[in-house]
């Protein structure tokens, strides 16, 4: 039990005389139960105990009002007390009583430590939690969250109590019901968990996270959403529109609030745009259609009203009007679009609402959008059920102008205003405006069908929320790319831009210099390679011995025998396919620690790789095979350079001799992001086999990142997508330290060269050995 | 010597002229000039080939033409026989020899160093040596020589040379309008006019997908193939998915947009 012993200062056992009796109280008695002094909670104990007397069961009140006289005995003044009894009813409602025990658990652990001020916070925000995670055990879940987070970022100077409170604690706990709208409880702990892994020695950068306020938390949020997002069906919704209605515009996903909270008012519908379509971000499955149905929906409607709606003059017709005119024409939209593909009717039937049609109270509110939606759904529903006498005419008169052809725009702004004219009330100007079951959801915001001669001053519906990106000084823009995080064992989305530069050049006289020293190497190479001429497919007939019977020539040999002659002994013909297909991409190291010099030469790390890819691009030209060559450095995350060398068209002449001549070492070496680059780079070619080499020294690391391991796991994260993609990985490394890290990343693939000055007879060995 | 009856078109094939084409044959064949048939598979090449032959009156022998042909498979060989050895002739000599049309159905299929055996009958010599034999035959006079080639199917090693293709008089083929589609395939196979229209339509979304992972659109070829299933008494989308969508691709978007287009359009 919490309530007696544990605090000295106020509590005690017996209630010292009070000074006034609060006898005008309705709840007096279980206001003696309160136990407790503060003023303050009069004036507001009779609604709560109304609330909770109507809702909680007789064990129920008597818990809450246990858990309450605790809460006001804390030692922190009267809020606590007052916030739990403000929301307890709510949240035993919504999530049952049992979610009590939970809570008392939470409030004690924040109690016990200095993050006390944020049990009011917790109170506060609990009742919208609740309202959405609708069972104790949810509720638990998230109570747990909220202890977990408050443990893991309280600071603490010694590494044992915590001493100071948690930086983003009322922050995370203000954005909680915003936030367990958008995610399940499985995702929102998983995002809460990567946030203090990241940010966890910097409130500042916490704070940020847990409020949104970075693309990167919203970036890792929106990974966890439930419902569709739209990237992740992208590729399918953009075939439907290019296979079924002939268009091939791009999607472009605009951003929703979460279901419950929108306001109709102003809720944002699909529209087209010059430069694509805009749809919502994320759509959830809904009874009677997916989401991928409903985002279908919303594309044959837009792609619909593109063929078949022309715009109409605009500036004499009142809102009203426009409203109605808008409900006719996607009526014969969607009309058009079901006589095409009458597959489609069970989706937009079961989308569609089906208001009741005496729902709307026409004295107390205006009942247009209701109307509208009635019309709306006896045009799409031959078994609308509804009597009222104008709507069916109306129905009738538009199925009619249906059943000559196509109709018009024009002919049904003409039908709208006259039904406009006829079911005016005084009551549609009225402020309150019924919104419940008059939401279409596949039908776009029509800003296309009105066109304004003279200037308006209506506002836009909605800002264009693609943000526009600073345009870069020169150069391309980045690419981004994901990077393995291992704790989580998922992707970070968009982590890394990696930026593609052509190496600048430098002297190609360098290289053929450094051909010329290194020329031992170069005449063991030729050898090598005299033994690996390449040939093509062919047919060897005239074979004494082979794998099949030349039918032909064994029958002139049999005829010349039968006639006398001496037979040619060379009957059999075989097949030989000894062609090489292969593509490279030499990926090499140019980190500062290639400006090391190797001891025992009087040469760099660089130079000595740079005789040895000199070497192995001359080698590789003369076999024939496909080759690029590249190098890689990093400065933090944001700039990791990707420069080329050699690309896979080019020859092996004066220009890539130059840029390798140019290459120089410097930052860091964030291997992962590189891989990827280069492995998107090296399946794109069309070849059999495709070998990626990586050419190191010394194992991944990065200025922003700390700890080691984390960079080390992201490129074996990255090796194996490349063999996902078909492409075989080797690396040479030049650490002799490199054991402790490389089989980790590329597990049995990797060659260590312990004498540096060996590389460049080295490297063009392990080529070949490997393409054999 | 063969006889020709086996290779004669016994009952009238059914061929719906898309544009002037029969016009166009029946012109090359008066001067005897070689033909080359171009368009995707199954948009009704050999189909025109043997409606041409009936109209024409003329036997056809067909050959289908492939990587390991040699070239005396086309012309001809040595057999073995007990007393000792026998000419046989291949079909281009049998179709030169008694004046037949002979038509090479995919003759890209085939390697270059055979397909040069017909070089000498698609010149005005229209001779064809056959060297092992010793012999040269003169052609018929009702003979012609019709090649068959599906353009999209471009691979480096498979292409006509350029002195093959420049004999050649050629005609190109594609898939039919949508409505004279849908009327060839309910001709064909039975089906009520507007099944066959709603087919065409699933047809002419995927043929609108090529290049965009799919590497070539549905064909006539299928459609009939799905009527037929639902001739059988399939249901039209099982028979759809069948015959239509599951051959041409193993990508899971575009099956599971073509899957979609199927259920919008065969309700």
């Amino acid at each position: 039990m919490n309530s007696a012993g544990s605090f000295p200062a106020y509590g005690g056992h017996s209630a010292p005389p009070r000074a006034a009796e609060p006898a005008t109280l309705r709840h007096a008695h279980l206001r003696q139960r309160l136990d407790c002094r503060f003023a303050a909670v009069d004036d507001v104990f009779d609604d709560c105990m109304d609330e909770a007397v109507r809702v909680l069961s007789p064990a129920g009140l008597e818990a809450c009002l246990a858990h309450a006289s605790w809460l006001g005995k804390l030692g922190r003044g009267v809020d606590p007390l007052l916030s739990f009894l403000e929301i307890w009813p709510t949240v035993a409602h919504h999530a049952g009583e049992a979610a009590l025990a939970p809570l008392q658990v939470a409030t004690q652990a924040l109690q016990k430590s200095p993050n006390g001020p944020a049990i009011v916070a917790l109170h506060q925000s609990l009742g919208a939690v609740a309202r959405r995670l609708r069972s104790p055990e949810l509720l638990g879940g998230y109570l747990t969250l909220v202890v977990e987070l408050m443990q893991r970022t309280s600071i603490s100077i010694h590494g044992r109590h915590a001493t100071e409170p948690s930086p983003s604690l009322q922050t995370f706990l203000q954005q909680a019901p915003a936030l367990v709208s958008q995610v399940p409880l499985k995702g929102l702990r998983q995002w809460v968990m990567e946030g203090v892994r990241l940010h966890g020695s910097h409130p500042q950068r916490q704070i940020d996270f847990f409020k949104l306020a970075t693309p990167d938390s919203r970036a890792m949020l929106q990974r966890h959403r439930h419902g569709t997002l739209l990237v992740d069906v992208q590729r399918r919704l953009e075939l439907t529109l290019r296979g079924l209605w002939d268009e091939p515009t791009p999607l472009v996903p605009y951003p929703v609030r979460p279901a419950d909270e929108v306001d109709l008012a102003t809720v944002t519908m699909p529209y087209r745009q010059a430069d694509g379509l805009r749809l919502p971000e994320v759509l959830d499955d809904k009874p009677g259609a997916t989401a991928v149905q409903r985002y279908r929906a919303m594309l044959a409607h837009l792609a619909a009203h593109r063929r078949w709606s022309r715009p109409q003059v605009a500036d004499n017709l009142s809102p009203l009007q426009r409203l109605a005119v808008e409900c006719f024409e996607d009526a014969r939209i969607d009309h058009l679009v079901l006589r095409r593909f009458p597959g489609l009717a069970p989706v937009l039937l079961a989308l569609h609402p089906l208001p009741d049609e005496d729902a709307c109270d026409p004295v107390r509110e205006s009942c247009l959008r209701h109307r509208v939606a009635c019309l709306s759904r006896a045009l799409l529903d031959a078994q609308h059920g509804y009597c009222e006498g104008t709507l069916r005419e109306f129905a009738a008169r538009f199925h009619e102008l249906m059943q000559g052809g196509e109709s018009s725009t024009a002919a049904m702004l003409r039908l709208a205003l006259e039904w406009a004219t006829r079911t005016r009330r005084q009551s549609d100007q009225l402020a309150l405006v019924r919104f419940a079951d008059t939401h279409v959801d596949w039908r776009d915001d029509n800003r296309h069908l009105w066109t304004f001669i003279e200037a308006g001053d209506e506002e836009d519906t909605a800002p264009d929320p693609t943000q526009t990106r600073a345009p870069e000084e020169g150069g391309l823009p980045p690419r981004h790319y994901p990077e393995w995080d291992a704790a989580t064992r998922c992707h970070r989305p968009d982590w890394v831009s990696v930026y593609d530069t052509l190496q600048p050049a430098g002297q190609a006289a360098d290289i053929e210099a450094l051909l010329a020293r290194h020329a031992s190497e170069a005449r063991h190479l030729k050898r090598l390679l005299d033994l690996l001429k390449p040939q093509d497919r062919t047919r060897l007939r005239y074979q004494e011995q082979g794998t099949e019977l030349d039918l032909d020539v064994a029958l002139r040999a049999l005829t010349d025998w039968r006639a006398g002659a001496q037979p040619d002994p060379r009957i059999h013909m075989s097949t030989r396919t000894d062609g090489r297909d292969i593509a490279v991409l030499l990926l090499v190291d140019l980190s500062q620690s290639v400006n090391d010099a190797v001891p025992g030469t009087d040469e760099t790390v660089l130079t000595l790789s740079r005789a040895a890819v000199a070497l192995l691009a001359s080698a590789i030209s003369a076999l024939g095979d496909e080759l690029a060559i590249a190098g890689f450095h990093s400065n933090t995350r944001h700039e990791v350079r990707y420069l080329h060398i050699k690309g896979f068209a080019e020859a092996w002449d004066d220009a890539p001799k130059a840029r390798l001549a140019g290459a120089a070492g410097a930052y860091s070496t964030r291997m992962g992001a590189a891989l990827r680059h280069a492995s998107q780079l090296l399946s794109g070619r069309q070849a059999d086999k495709k070998l990626l080499l990586v050419l190191t020294d010394g194992q991944p690391a990065d200025v922003d990142v700390a700890d080691p391991e984390h960079l080390i796991a992201d490129a074996a994260q990255a090796v194996r997508e490349a063999d996902r993609l078909g492409l075989y990985t080797h690396c040479i490394s030049l650490d002799a330290k490199a054991d402790a890290y490389v089989d980790r990343i590329f597990g049995a693939r990797c060659t260590v060269v312990d004498r540096v000055a060996q590389l460049p007879r080295r490297l063009p060995e392990v080529f070949l050995a490997l393409t054999k | 010597m063969a006889t020709l009856d086996e290779w004669r078109v016994a009952a009238e094939p059914y061929y719906a002229p898309q544009a002037d084409e029969v016009t166009l044959f029946e012109a090359a064949y008066a001067a005897r000039l070689p033909v080359m048939v171009k368009g995707p598979t199954g948009c009704g090449k050999s189909r025109f080939v043997e409606y041409m032959a009936y109209r024409l009156g003329r036997p056809l022998i067909t050959v289908a033409c492939n990587e390991d042909m040699t070239a005396a498979d086309l012309v001809g060989r040595f057999l073995l026989e007990p007393g000792g050895t026998r000419w046989q002739d291949g079909p281009l000599t049998v179709a030169a020899r008694l004046g037949a049309i002979c038509y090479l159905d995919e003759v890209v299929e085939a390697r270059q160093d055979t397909t040069v055996v017909i070089h000498p009958l698609t010149d005005h010599r229209r001779t064809l040596p056959l060297d092992k034999k010793g012999e040269l035959v003169r052609a018929h006079a009702d003979f012609q020589l019709v090649i068959s080639y599906n353009p999209g199917y471009q691979s480096l090693m498979k292409d006509l040379k350029t002195s093959t293709r420049q004999r050649f008089a050629a005609l190109d083929f594609d898939y039919p309008a949508a409505e004279l589609e849908a009327q060839i395939v309910a001709t064909e196979t039975g089906l009520p006019r507007e099944q066959a229209a709603a087919l065409v339509e699933v047809a002419a979304a995927a043929r609108r997908l090529k290049g965009h992972g799919l590497d070539e659109g549905i064909s006539t070829r299928l459609l009939v193939y799905a009527a037929l299933l639902i001739r059988q008494g399939i249901a039209p989308r099982a028979a759809a998915r069948m015959a239509m969508v599951r051959p041409i691709t193993d990508d899971a978007d575009i099956r599971e947009t073509l899957d979609h287009t199927i259920e919008a359009v065969l309700a």
